[in-house]
């Protein structure tokens, strides 16, 4: 049966790797859909926008893949910030060698690729977190880049859109990551003020102190199909509550019908939608 | 015993003991008067935050606090100090209020964190800190923080964005409790102490890192053994804190406070 042929395959990927997060596409003809655990050919969910063609699971992105389906072609300009670099706050033990590490394996400075880019036209000021990298945790690095690139929005009348995905502040900068929090959403007032728009696109997973500052600060809220977006861990508030939670508990579907998700948008859809939001926003800026 | 040559866990230990002044010790002993005020207009009243006017000194202010309770009984009706959503609007809607009628605003932060529950969840946790975050910003009269005990992460921040932060001398404020950080950076919830230690959570480390203005020295032992004297300091360090403010126009208060944040 063609069926036992995947069953055999699947050991093979199941080892796992723990130098890149389980999502991360390994380097074969297939792919185990993380929702439906079903065996998919690789260039087919790939030519997909990595939703599952079986049951529609949206896998999650790296920062570079997110720019590419949804920032037109060429036109993203990445920020440098090369000044921007992490200080180690509490000289925590192998934090720095851990750093390098993945950006090695990610190729990427830190968990956030910031710049400008034309989304259907529109110039935006855009910031995508990525959750291969540290589980796109927020330190000093991810704080600076994010609060410059608001500012730079607000200096020159753009409308900012930031793609979330993040286990939360980072540990091991301890309270400087804590601060970053207060950074950002004050940067954020700013350009508030300013009038200009601010779209918060909410991707797997979203949680802890990126929720509790700018996640949910946005205009609008868009929030991708699935993805978990929460302020406390599951398993902590199992732990604290001494209860099991409802399968969908802190899906987007969850938080949208409580009231805090302006719109849950399928993966294929996502950047029509966006454009359509900016086209109505006169490309951001309130005149 | 010598506050000084106490570790950090001493410290945490001292934070949390049962002995140690909350916030309504300092409510009933620093302010002439206090009247509560209830409730968020959306959900409920969260007990763990008390919220209300009063005079200082003969002036007004608007106090938000967190408390734990003393009692069983009391920590049960305050959540042992974590609030809910609701309670961290109810801070941000008299906050607003006290901005309305040119009050400062003198907040005194002691919780292990915002509390981690389904309610919590379904009712914005996350949406609640963030706003407060965003929206103290732009207050334009003076805040003024005080951490008394803990300060738990984002659950003492909602109510820490503030032009000065000041701190008891073993008081601690942190990313997370050492439990917590010590079970997610190495799967060991039991290294708690050794967590505390390196997480730089003192009132003396955080003064380095800039992220608090000012130590208000405890008596030797902890603040409980002399509340008399606790009292009088963390009036006279809120008055003295306050006496910089008077004359600032209400965009200068903001943008101190926006630039104090801005450097991290």
């Amino acid at each position: 049966m063609i069926k036992d042929i995947f069953n055999k395959k699947k050991q093979v990927w199941a080892q796992p790797n723990k130098s890149i997060v389980n999502t991360k596409v390994p380097d074969s003809m297939w792919i185990k859909c993380t929702g439906c655990k079903k065996a998919v050919y690789r260039k087919k969910i790939e030519d997909n926008l990595m939703v599952c063609p079986h049951c529609s699971y949206h896998m999650r992105l790296s920062a570079a893949e997110r720019i590419r389906i949804i920032v037109d072609a060429g036109t993203f300009e990445r920020f440098d910030f090369e000044d921007v670099v992490c200080s180690d706050p509490l000289n925590f033990p192998g934090y720095k060698e851990k750093l390098e590490q993945y950006s090695n394996t990610t190729g990427l400075r830190d968990a956030v690729v910031c710049g400008t880019g034309k989304i259907c036209g529109h110039k935006a000021v855009i910031c995508v977190m990525d959750s291969n990298f540290l589980m796109g945790s927020m330190g000093y690095v991810v704080g600076e880049c994010i609060t410059r690139s608001v500012e730079y929005a607000t200096e020159n009348s753009l409308p900012i859109i930031i793609f979330t995905a993040s286990g939360g502040a980072r540990m091991q900068e301890g309270i400087i990551s804590l601060m970053q929090m207060a950074k950002i959403s004050g940067a954020l007032a700013k350009h508030n003020e300013s009038g200009l728009l601010y779209l918060t696109v909410i991707t797997d997973p979203t949680t802890g102190g990126v929720t509790a500052s700018f996640a949910m600060l946005g205009d609008i809220i868009m929030a991708e199909r699935g993805a978990l977006i929460g302020f406390a861990g599951k398993r902590v508030i199992e732990q604290t509550i001494k209860q099991k939670l409802p399968p969908n508990f802190q899906s987007a579907e969850f938080m949208a019908s409580h009231g805090f998700v302006d719109l849950v948008c399928e993966r294929d859809k996502m950047k029509n939608l966006i454009g359509r939001i900016l086209t109505i926003h006169g490309g951001g800026k309130h005149e | 015993m010598n506050n000084k040559s106490l570790s950090a866990w001493d410290r945490v230990m001292l934070a949390r003991s049962i002995e140690r002044p909350t916030s309504i010790f300092y409510i009933t002993n620093v302010f002439d008067d206090f009247i509560e005020l209830h409730g968020d207009r959306c959900f409920g009243d969260d007990a763990s935050i008390i919220g209300g006017i009063g005079l200082l000194n003969g002036k007004p202010v608007t106090v938000i606090a967190e408390e734990k309770g003393r009692t069983v009984e009391e920590k049960t009706k305050r959540n042992f100090g974590s609030p809910h959503p609701e309670g961290y609007r109810k801070a941000l809607r008299l906050m607003k209020q006290a901005e309305k009628f040119r009050r400062p605003i003198i907040c005194f932060v002691d919780t292990q964190g915002a509390f981690c529950g389904m309610g919590a969840e379904e009712r914005g946790q996350g949406e609640a800190i963030a706003r407060n975050l965003r929206e103290m910003m732009d207050l334009t009269v003076p805040v003024i923080a005080i951490i008394i005990g803990e300060g738990g992460s984002g659950g003492a921040l909602a109510i820490a964005v503030a032009n000065k932060v000041l701190m008891l001398e073993n008081a601690v404020y942190s990313i997370l409790s050492p439990e917590g950080f010590s079970a997610i950076l190495w799967k060991d919830s039991s290294r708690a102490q050794e967590a505390a230690e390196v997480m730089k959570m003192t009132a003396e480390d955080l003064l380095k890192l800039n992220v608090i203005e000012e130590i208000i020295s405890e008596p030797a032992g902890g603040a409980h053994l002399d509340k008399e004297a606790i009292a009088e300091a963390v009036k006279n360090c809120i008055l003295s804190s306050l006496a910089q403010y008077e004359g600032k126009s209400p965009e200068e208060i903001a943008e101190e406070r926006y630039q104090r944040f801005r450097k991290f």
